[in-house]
């Protein structure tokens, strides 16, 4: 069976007319897309100075440099190849832990002083417009600046150390933590508040009976997700002298210490997954907790 | 007027709701053990990491002398701003070609690590952690790496931004590869369409929407890090904040500090009206 189209039916040709001045509009739109598009890579490629011939003329140097942080394992000396990779494994293991604790206190820190500040940044519940503007403002500005600018400018003034690093993770956490955090506040539902307000509670007592209760287990969430972020976040602190594994890093990778960059990096990884693995554990008993009530 | 309850009814009534008002012994006990675990750990730290109120004071009042120092935010000549403005497009150009070559070179890997493509566990299983990996390093770290390569400056940068967003775009692609919808392909094939009608009509539909949104996200979160990817000579804007902040020039930081929070938030402006045209009303 055919279905046959009589293409001289002036309604069909008129649809036909139609579709063909619908497609080339959006061929016309996609051509002038595509256009601006290859305009911003080649803007991209001037600025960014690329540059293929180098490129292919040292990209021999990449898997180089990798194979070069290998270390040379016997499968007969094992444990003592092991142990020379490895060699510093004990001040490692401190810095490591150093790290853990600088992004762990930062980020309490920080997610108390986002907790504090959401409250006012929110929209539902924020009492004054100015005030509420200012912290919003305050927030996105701590975000916005990366935290290894503040960790540069708090190292001048604090002087070398874990303390810096802390400091810049905390403010940053805030930032991020207070805009996450008075989202979630703005999508409580408010008949607790309402019925709080009726009883004439003041404005603490409704945050602490009425609101907490509804977003405690969705700020610990979120806190969890934050404290496996800033575990990278301090890993590279010590770039610029804020303490953490960091500073041990950049001097192997400035003085062509290869083993040593591998086995560093390799237990930054091996840590950051374990903490991953951990947190993403405690965020699913969380959630189950919360649906179980 | 004031609703007052007789004193014997408050007792009784008290008395009879005692278990809600108390609440459950355990649930208390257990969120005490919480707060005290968590508080402990804090102090412990901050004893560990030698914190003291001296310190905190002594650098708080440094950091009030360098905010009074910053302001008003001044380049120093006008030469020095327009190195700084020059610096910044070279900060975007990394951002923005490092993103777009990533999500190019992250097609072929996405494939592979995808369940539904390669069935093979092991591969599968390797290709995952390989990407895990790539993207367990921070951006930073693979600069610095990348400096070794190719030298300082720039191309540097844009190398490590893309390597660093392999990892991310690879596992994201292989997701959207194993979450697509078989209808629309099977709908293709259905009216005789091929190999490649099918990849063409039936599936980019479906995930170019999504991978273009994410692109444009990664650029967003990618202009913050190539912000900071100068400090180790990578090229773009961090050189020069590192630089003024070392030297202490305080008016030339805080007017670095303002450009990059101009650039940053008009990019995230452009950017969400992009994500927006391109997914239309549909929420992703």
């Amino acid at each position: 069976m055919t279905l046959a189209i009589d293409r001289n039916d002036p309604a069909i040709s008129g649809h036909a007319e139609s579709y063909r001045r619908a497609m080339s509009a959006k061929r016309r739109q996609t051509l002038i897309g595509a256009v601006i598009f290859l305009v911003c890579v080649w803007l991209a490629a001037i600025g960014s100075e690329v540059d293929p011939g180098k490129f292919i003329e040292n990209a021999w140097r990449f898997p180089k440099y990798i194979l070069e942080t290998m270390p040379t394992l016997h499968f007969a000396t094992l444990g003592a190849d092991m142990a020379e990779w490895f060699w510093g494994i004990k001040g490692w293991l401190k810095l490591l832990w150093q790290t853990i604790l600088i992004a762990y206190t930062g980020t309490i820190l920080g997610a108390l002083g986002g907790f504090l500040l959401c409250f006012v940044a929110a929209a539902n519940l924020g009492k004054s417009r100015v005030l509420r503007f200012a912290t919003r403002r305050f927030l996105e500005f701590s975000r916005t600046v990366p935290e290894i600018v503040f960790a540069l400018i708090f190292v001048i003034a604090f002087g070398l150390g874990p303390l810096p690093g802390m400091l810049a993770i905390a403010i940053h956490t805030m930032g991020a933590m207070g805009k996450l955090f008075s989202e979630v506040v703005e999508n409580i539902d408010m008949k607790p508040v309402d019925g709080m307000t009726a009883t004439g509670a003041g404005w603490w007592q409704i945050i602490r009976f009425a609101v907490v209760p509804q977003v405690l287990s969705n700020f610990a969430s979120y806190s969890l997700l934050r404290f496996e972020i800033n575990v990278r976040g301090a890993s590279i602190m010590g770039f610029v002298g804020a303490g953490g594994i960091g500073q041990d890093l950049i001097e192997a990778i400035r003085k062509f210490y290869f083993t040593d960059i591998s086995a560093i990096l390799l237990m930054i990884i091996a840590t950051v997954m374990l903490i991953d693995y951990g947190t993403e554990r405690l965020r699913h008993a969380l959630l189950s907790l919360e649906h179980g009530r | 007027m004031t609703l007052a309850l007789p004193a014997d009814d408050r007792t009784a009534l008290i008395a009879r709701h005692k278990a809600a008002i108390d609440g459950s012994l355990k649930t208390r006990i257990v969120t005490i053990a919480i707060v005290a675990g968590l508080l402990g750990l804090f102090l412990y730290g901050l004893t560990t990491l030698e914190v003291s109120l001296w310190k905190i004071l002594h650098g708080l009042g440094n950091l009030g002398t360098f905010v009074a120092l910053m302001l008003p935010p001044d380049p120093g000549s006008f030469g020095r701003a327009l190195l700084f403005v020059k610096a910044l497009f070279e900060t975007i150009a990394i951002a923005f070609l490092g993103t777009i070559l990533a999500a190019i070179f992250a097609f072929p890997l996405g494939f592979i690590a995808a369940k539904n493509v390669v069935a093979n566990r092991a591969v599968h299983f390797l290709a995952r952690r390989s990407l895990d990996t790539v993207r367990g390093v921070d951006a930073l770290i693979w600069a610095l790496i990348w400096v070794n390569v190719v030298g300082l400056g720039p191309f540097a940068g844009m190398l490590a931004i893309m390597t660093s967003d392999l990892g991310a775009f690879g596992k994201l692609y292989s997701e959207a590869i194993e979450s697509a919808d078989r209808k629309p392909v099977e709908g293709v094939t259905s009216l005789g369409g091929s190999k490649l009608h099918e990849i063409r009509f039936g599936l980019i539909p479906q995930v170019l929407p999504v991978i273009a949104s994410q692109v444009l996200y990664y650029i967003e979160s990618n202009t913050r890090s190539s912000t900071i990817i100068g400090i180790v000579g990578a090229g773009g804007i961090g050189l020069y904040l590192a630089e003024t902040i070392r030297t202490l020039e305080w008016q030339q930081v805080s007017f670095l500090i303002l450009l990059i929070l101009a650039a940053v938030t008009a990019i995230d402006f452009l950017s969400s009206k992009l994500r927006f045209a391109i997914i239309g009303q549909r929420a992703v």
